[in-house]
């Protein structure tokens, strides 16, 4: 029985109120976290006693770094299941994810950018790490464009996914990078398996961080998809009172 | 507390451009996809 409610918001129709009810929520979750985690990274966390407080770019990159790679995969992901079962709900999914990916991605390279000038003293290197996040921000542009180039919605759903697949292969090279070749960018001072090499006021003003963007990611993804929804299903009688109502509110 | 004062906070040790500048710009693309966000709902 709960398989078939899950399967229930598959449908645009049913997700399409489902998402509109769950956006304030995530959006003031985000608010709450970011405040939290802000006054975290700037109040409580100690000065680095190497980095002084250029460190303190540490609370944007890392977040950003994760949910660009994270956002990433379940892009690719809802590519895979709409090419395997077909579902119209999966590539709307995907391409409301992808614009917040690139957002993440991009900022998880600038920031970067910010902190190797006073650290390594060079903006930009071609190291392992960097290059392949570098290709991460044109694997999500090039997933945009594609699917924009194409005005068959289900062709290009599909064009979308393969190469969302294809490239997932790279999100494994940018998180093993540092291990795999020697980078200048340094190893991962948090992982699953072993106690994490930093401070814990540091850890938690991250963690925060990283919650914040996860409930903005969500409440961007949901908003875009709503718009995708919309736009798609425009034919459709429901959409059509959807959008009297909508007006009427407004 | 790590600050004495408001200048000292934006000064950030001598790091001020670095911190502000990363945090500055995540702020405006943050801002930016709101923005597109809310006009691609008007048209939508």
């Amino acid at each position: 029985m709960m398989n078939q409610d899950l399967f229930r918001f598959a449908a645009p129709q049913a997700f399409f109120p489902l998402a509109g009810k769950l956006i304030p929520w995530f959006s003031v979750l985000a608010g709450v976290l970011a405040l939290a985690g802000l006054y975290v990274a700037f109040f409580v966390a100690p000065t680095d006693h190497q980095q002084g407080e250029a460190y303190r770019i540490i609370f944007i990159h890392v977040p950003a770094a994760w949910m660009s790679m994270f956002l990433y995969v379940v892009l690719a992901g809802w590519a895979g299941v709409g090419l395997a079962l077909n579902t119209r709900l999966s590539g709307m999914m995907a391409s409301a994810i992808a614009p917040t990916g690139a957002m993440f991605t991009f900022v998880a390279l600038w920031s970067g950018a910010l902190w190797g000038r006073p650290t390594w003293g060079a903006y930009w290197v071609w190291d392992a790490r960097l290059t392949s996040e570098l290709v991460l921000l044109f694997l999500y542009l090039g997933f945009i464009a594609l699917k924009s180039a194409i005005p068959d919605p289900v062709r290009a759903d599909r064009a979308g996914a393969i190469l969302a697949l294809v490239g997932v292969v790279n999100v494994p090279i940018i998180y093993f990078s540092v291990q795999w070749w020697n980078t200048l960018h340094q190893g991962a001072s948090v992982s699953l398996t072993r106690a994490p090499s930093m401070a814990s006021a540091m850890l938690i003003g991250m963690l925060l961080m990283a919650l914040a963007a996860w409930m903005y990611s969500f409440a961007t993804a949901f908003s875009r998809v709503r718009a995708i929804i919309l736009e798609r299903e425009r034919d459709a009688e429901w959409v059509r009172m959807t959008k009297d109502q909508m007006r009427a509110a407004a | 507390m790590t600050w004495g004062s408001m200048n000292e906070f934006l000064a950030m040790g001598g790091y001020g451009f670095y911190v502000w500048g990363s945090y500055g710009v995540t702020l405006l693309c943050i801002c930016l996809e709101i923005l597109s966000l809310k006009s691609k709902k008007e048209t939508a």
